[in-house]
């Protein structure tokens, strides 16, 4: 074990994929010499040599065009996008090839082998552009994976799966944690698997349920819960698609309430699709309606970014309403 | 073939080929870094008023970028964009269109605002997102924007501005006011799927617009040598059927001679032009990044000895239109304008909390204000938790 922050957990998932397999090829803007503007590939093109790490020019639609390409012809692309502010450019080559390429020509060919890889989240001053968490849009894509690490053991583990999973899939890095999230990491290779929520912490009175960097949030929340005696079960889903009903639905039918927070948007967020599915799972179970702590619907604000979030304290307030409903 | 748009070529009957490099792209210089100018160069129309204009907005344009980064260093500022080393290109453009013509910029283009006349209060207000920012304190700094002043909002995405300045000039030239666009882009940017849809769009459809690339040789860290294998982005022009100029852009009488040429054709002949001004990104890229990962002091001292302001001064010394006495007072009297402009701004109060959900539609939904309404009570439980805005909650 090692002492990793999220990034250098991300670099080294990077580079145990890229020592295993020869056609592993990591690229993007700034990603080659310099190592990536928030250096996740620091020092890969040093190891693995300019054609396997490499600077692309300044086209999200063209990095992601080129990694399907890359895919179909059996290469392992992991391709970066800056901030996934960005990655809208690319938005056409994601939902209309990589998801559709395997479908469309009957398995002849497929870019499964793709990974992409873009900072996500607010945290850090970025206004409109540096803040967005865009997994809804890539939500609603059949033929997409889409994961989201909430730490640097879970970011190698599931980066890893990611890279060597058969289907494309979009990687959620929450920014803010890049630094400022240090853990324990193992130094060997290991998986975690992508489809499967992770139970964080036992409760019998609520259920949380979030992702990414929110899970700070409803891990603070809960603390604040049981000490007005409420007993909160985290839950980590880790992926957003396909996403793990049955352990949701599990910790539901014990507890009884369900409380879902993301970053994004409420109207039409991917709590939306969670609650719809699990009400239907649990109906006869649930005590309250199911509750969601999202962001506004607003575009992500600059100097009210704090009243934007869905942050601990409105989470606090979330779940008391829910119990007293 | 459509007879009119089929040009008939020189016919061979063995294979020839064009080189991607062998289409020559001149590039036009005027003045000489000591000042002089070069013999039998064609002037820009320029006289003493309008290069002391020029020379007061590079003035400005050099010590608003030094005093910000410094505020962004003593924690501040969250963040700053200098446009070091490439104010020539930038304010010898800005300096050569009619007040009323359209700016669409990237983000490195405070020099032409500061040459519109934005002032300093304004600056100063948008960087510190206080409630008099006229975008409501909702981007980061320097994303300006004036509608007065005829200078689009910034957007941070690149390259979004190409197809819209196409646009723009396009709704220009069917009002029949003779308005043109210019269009600011990097070399980086010019690498996006929207330069060349914007570039076509403006030339199919002949939108008066001046495409204005800012070529400083690096993207952040990628160099111009890993962003593009052709001739530069003046090439890409002639591709377009566009008329195309490269410039010294370190040279302001010929950006200035470039765009004053420039607004005439677009304007004239309703048709598109681009200008390529080769430059060098003297400073980071922003605040947040740090040039030492991936390039060496020695090349940029090699390109700080063609220090755009310090040509124009010396031109404007040789001209008896200036002087050190001159360029002392102006500078120090800068310095204090500016750390004053600071000190104000940094403590005006961030916008109120109803404008989080004004105008994300011209009227805030139903929905909008249920969700604002509910935030403020929670806000008034937790004051402690919101300074920003707790305070002036009624």
């Amino acid at each position: 074990m090692a002492q990793m922050n999220l990034l250098q957990a991300i670099n080294n998932a990077l580079e145990i994929a890229m020592t295993e397999n020869e056609s592993a090829v990591c690229f993007g803007e700034d990603v080659g010499h310099f190592g990536g503007v928030f250096r996740a590939t620091s020092n890969l093109q040093e190891k693995f040599g300019k054609a396997r790490c490499f600077n692309t020019p300044l086209t999200e639609q063209g990095i992601m065009g080129f990694a399907n390409g890359l895919a179909s012809q059996g290469s392992v692309p992991i391709a970066e996008i800056q901030f996934a502010d960005y990655i809208f450019p690319a938005f056409d080559q994601i939902v209309n090839e990589s998801a559709k390429f395997r479908y469309r020509s009957g398995n002849e060919f497929n870019v499964g082998n793709l990974t992409i890889r873009t900072p996500y989240g607010g945290g850090i001053a970025g206004g409109l552009y540096h803040s967005q968490s865009p997994e809804a849009y890539f939500a609603h894509t059949p033929g997409l994976k889409i994961v989201v690490p909430r730490n640097p053991y879970q970011a190698k583990g599931l980066l890893l799966a990611a890279i060597r999973d058969k289907n494309p899939v979009i990687f959620f890095e929450p920014k803010k944690l890049y630094r400022a999230s240090i853990g324990e990491v193992p130094e060997e290779d290991y998986q975690l698997p992508i489809g499967k929520a992770e139970v964080v912490k036992s409760g019998s009175d609520i259920t949380l349920l979030g992702w990414g960097a929110q899970m700070e949030t409803l891990e603070k929340a809960a603390d604040m819960a049981e000490k007005q005696g409420v007993s909160c079960e985290v839950i980590d889903l880790r992926s957003i698609l396909p996403w793990d009903a049955d352990t949701v639905a599990e910790s539901v039918q014990k507890t009884g309430r369900l409380l879902i927070n993301h970053e994004a948007p409420l109207t039409g967020g991917f709590a939306g699709e969670i609650a719809a599915t699990i009400q239907d799972m649990c109906f006869l179970h649930l005590e309250s309606p199911i509750s969601r702590v999202c962001g506004l619907d607003t575009p992500f604000p600059l100097s009210h970014e704090k009243e934007y979030m869905p942050d601990e304290l409105k989470t606090f307030e979330a779940i008391m309403a829910s119990v007293n409903y | 073939m459509d007879t009119e748009t089929y040009q008939e070529g020189r016919v061979v009957h063995q294979p020839e080929y064009i080189d991607g490099h062998s289409v020559e792209i001149p590039i036009l210089k005027i003045l000489k870094q000591d000042g002089s100018v070069y013999k039998n160069a064609d002037m820009p129309k320029i006289d003493q008023q309008h290069a002391t204009k020029i020379y007061h907005t590079l003035a400005f344009h050099r010590v608003l970028d030094e005093r910000m980064v410094a505020s962004q260093r003593q924690g501040r500022l969250s963040f700053y964009m200098t446009a070091l080393g490439e104010e020539a290109a930038i304010v010898g453009s800005a300096a050569g269109l009619d007040d009323n013509d359209m700016i669409m910029a990237q983000y490195r283009e405070q020099g032409a605002l500061i040459y519109r006349g934005f002032s300093l209060e304004n600056f100063m207000n948008q960087m510190f997102s206080n409630e008099k920012d006229l975008g409501k304190g909702r981007q980061m700094p320097i994303h300006y924007g004036s509608k007065d002043l005829n200078y689009m909002t910034i957007s941070s995405p690149l390259c979004t501005q190409v197809p819209q300045a196409a646009g723009y000039a396009y709704g220009q030239k069917l009002k029949g006011n003779k308005q043109c666009t210019i269009c600011y882009i990097g070399e980086g940017a010019s690498s996006e799927g929207d330069f060349h849809a914007g570039l076509n769009m403006a030339a199919v459809h002949r939108a008066p617009v001046i495409f204005f690339c800012r070529n400083n040789g690096y993207a952040i860290s990628t160099p111009s040598t890993e962003q593009y294998a052709g001739n530069g982005i003046a090439a890409r022009g002639v591709g377009y059927g566009i008329k195309t100029i490269r410039v010294d852009g370190n040279d302001l009488l010929a950006v200035l001679k470039a765009t004053q040429e420039a607004r005439e054709y677009v304007i004239n002949e309703n048709k598109p032009m681009l200008i390529e001004a080769m430059s060098y990104r003297l400073g980071a890229h922003s605040t947040s990044d740090d040039p030492s990962g991936y390039r060496t002091r020695e090349e940029e001292a090699k390109y700080a000895a063609h220090d755009p302001i310090l040509r124009m001064k010396n031109w404007m010394l040789a001209q008896n239109w200036w002087d050190e006495e001159q360029e002392t007072v102006l500078f120090e009297d800068l310095r204090q304008k500016i750390l004053a402009a600071v000190k104000v701004a940094e403590v005006i109060d961030k916008p109120a909390i109803d404008e989080l959900i004004t105008d994300v539609y011209d009227v805030p939904s139903a929905q909008l204000e249920q969700q604002l309404s509910t935030l403020k009570e929670h806000i008034k439980k937790y004051p402690d938790a919101y300074p920003v805005t707790a305070g002036r909650i009624k």
